[in-house]
């Protein structure tokens, strides 16, 4: 009989009871699944992103599923930072699970200027700085596939909060290893990878892409073997920590991640499929870590044999 | 709302092409109003990472339906669904139609399978009006028996002329609307967006309430990912996006920002 397993973890100083967290823009800002999902099992909650004032995202259609996943365009429609604290702060403070707050903006200044602002905001746990949303024209993944301007900015976010801070990298780009270092040295203090990837669909009989703003991102199963090699090589070049991301849908997609290096994961597009896989993800893992004697998630992370 | 592990009770062609699929789903049932839809998750469809959004039909005790027409690949795997199966459906889910807002004199517009909401509606109110159903053919007309059993009056319309009036159904419509005195017309309507949009055109234009079960396609169903919006204009006059699943699906008329 095998001793209990600690499934908690700590990423960047946040104590997560677990290691599955929901990924950003894949469950709202916490209520609208609120009726099917325990929030307080949850690793953490990331929220959808949130840039300056309200933003209106962009035109229909903004999603389209193909095979083995999905791509979305949806904009970073959101309430901005106000909106956000005083519309969804007082839901989310209810819980005990880390709120993570996705913060974006149209250039260096905007970014600066969000995250100062969080720093006064009761309950947020940390910061996942997005440099790789493929869906708004400027900001977003102009950042997060140039090493400089990447690093620039983390840096000069880095001033201006006090939180964790955990820059969401770009799959698409040559070497992430380099862009996972540079955030380091810029003052990250973890890392999400991956955001998804750029794509898009077109409609053969009138010729025109599918989604209104031509390109969207691609996530769900198709994009999984993609993260894990990406989360391999990032979580090699850094010692801090590396959350683990892209079309996890079973345990052993999550367990995947944690033995290429992740010390987290989150779920995103299936929440959508089955609001469930977060609990079972949860479980496998625990069920896993029994099976094979682990006391802690940690002696899993990074113990890819090669 | 909530995830229900449903039953297949029977699953049968009812006309046409169209299926109706029905389950014993005590707790939606009996949540459900008219109007609401459910999230289904397709058993087999290989590759899918999202759920289907149907109209409820019927919701009575512990059974609840849809009716369907297959028209991709989602709708050809559930073809394939048989009795005794569980399907993974979240739900009741939306709106519904507002029931008190029917006033004396209501107006039922229905394209396609756009009938299952419209049918469920009139059996959960007490007073009676009249069915307009709209389809390219005899075989795309649906439920008609339901209606004149509860004892609403209807009227049908098909495209090629093989049931009912020749045209569309917003021809019946006018035709109607011109002989009509005393209490106007509450329209409600759900079916293909042209004609949601010819039948809130007409509504706008008289002054008459219109209630519009708008069909997008549909992420999450829940709200969270903002994927099926429609632009909405509110009581101060600003025009913002709305969204379809939790939001709506049913809205008003004169508040929807119709796409140029």
């Amino acid at each position: 009989m095998s001793k209990q397993s600690d499934i908690g973890v700590e990423i960047a100083g946040i104590r997560m009871k677990n290691p599955v967290m929901v990924a950003s823009g894949t469950f709202g800002y916490g209520p609208e699944y609120a009726d099917l999902v325990d929030i307080n099992g949850l690793g953490a909650i990331v929220v959808k992103g949130i840039c300056l004032e309200a933003c209106e995202g962009n035109d229909v259609p903004r999603m389209i599923e193909v095979r083995g996943g999905l791509i979305n365009a949806i904009g970073l429609q959101g309430p901005g930072v106000d909106g956000f604290v005083e519309s969804y702060m007082p839901f989310l403070r209810q819980f005990d699970t880390p709120v993570i707050v996705n913060i974006w903006g149209r250039d260096e200044e905007e970014y600066e200027e969000v995250a100062a602002r969080f720093d006064d905001a009761e309950g947020i746990a940390g910061l996942e700085l997005n440099i790789s949303c493929p869906n708004v024209k400027s900001g977003g993944i102009a950042f997060g596939t140039d090493l400089k301007m990447a690093a620039d900015l983390i840096g000069r976010v880095r001033k201006r909060t006090s939180l964790p801070l955990i820059p969401k990298l770009a799959p698409n780009v040559p070497q992430v290893g380099l862009f996972a270092k540079a955030a380091e040295e810029a003052g990250a203090d973890a890392l999400s990878l991956i955001n998804t990837l750029p794509a898009m669909v077109i409609d053969i009989e009138t010729r025109r892409p599918v989604l209104a703003n031509r390109v969207g991102g691609l996530s769900g199963p198709a994009i999984h073997p993609v993260a894990v090699k990406q989360v391999w090589e990032a979580a090699q070049a850094v010692s801090i920590p590396v959350i683990g991301m892209g079309g996890i849908e079973t345990a052993e997609d999550a367990l995947e991640f944690i033995i290429a290096g992740a010390a987290a994961v989150a779920v995103g597009t299936a929440n959508f499929t089955d609001p469930g896989t977060v609990v079972r993800v949860i479980d496998g893992i625990a069920a896993y870590l029994q099976r094979h004697d682990l006391a802690s998630v940690s002696e899993l992370v990074g113990s890819i044999r090669e | 709302m909530q995830i229900e592990k449903a039953t297949v009770k029977t699953h049968d062609l009812v006309g046409g092409d169209y299926r109706e699929l029905v389950l014993t789903a005590p707790v939606t049932a009996k949540a459900a109003v008219p109007g609401q839809f459910v999230h289904l998750r397709v058993p087999r469809l290989d590759g899918s990472v999202l759920r289907r959004p149907f109209s409820i039909y019927r919701a009575r005790d512990d059974r609840l339906s849809i009716l369907y027409k297959t028209v991709g690949r989602g709708t050809r795997a559930m073809e394939t669904i048989a009795v005794g199966d569980t399907v993974d459906m979240i739900g009741p889910l939306g709106n519904g139609f507002p029931l008190d807002a029917m006033g004396e004199n209501p107006a039922l517009v229905a394209g396609g399978y756009g009938v299952a909401p419209l049918s469920f509606l009139a059996g959960e109110v007490d007073v009676r009006g009249t069915v307009f159903i709209g389809g390219a053919t005899a075989r795309d007309i649906l439920c008609v028996g339901d209606f004149e059993s509860l004892g609403w009056t209807v009227r049908i319309t098909t495209e090629d002329g093989s049931l009912g009036e020749k045209g569309l159904v917003t021809a019946a419509l006018d035709a109607w609307v011109a002989t009509q005195q005393g209490t106007p017309p509450v329209y409600y309507a759900c079916g293909p967006d042209g004609m949601l949009r010819a039948v809130g055109q007409r509504a706008v234009a008289a002054g008459h309430t219109a209630w519009l079960s708008l069909d997008k396609h549909m992420g999450c169903g829940v709200g969270a990912c903002l994927a099926c919006v429609q632009k909405i204009r509110g009581a101060d006059g600003s025009v913002a996006w709305k969204r379809v699943c939790k939001d709506g699906p049913i809205f008003e008329a004169s508040v929807i920002e119709w796409d140029a």
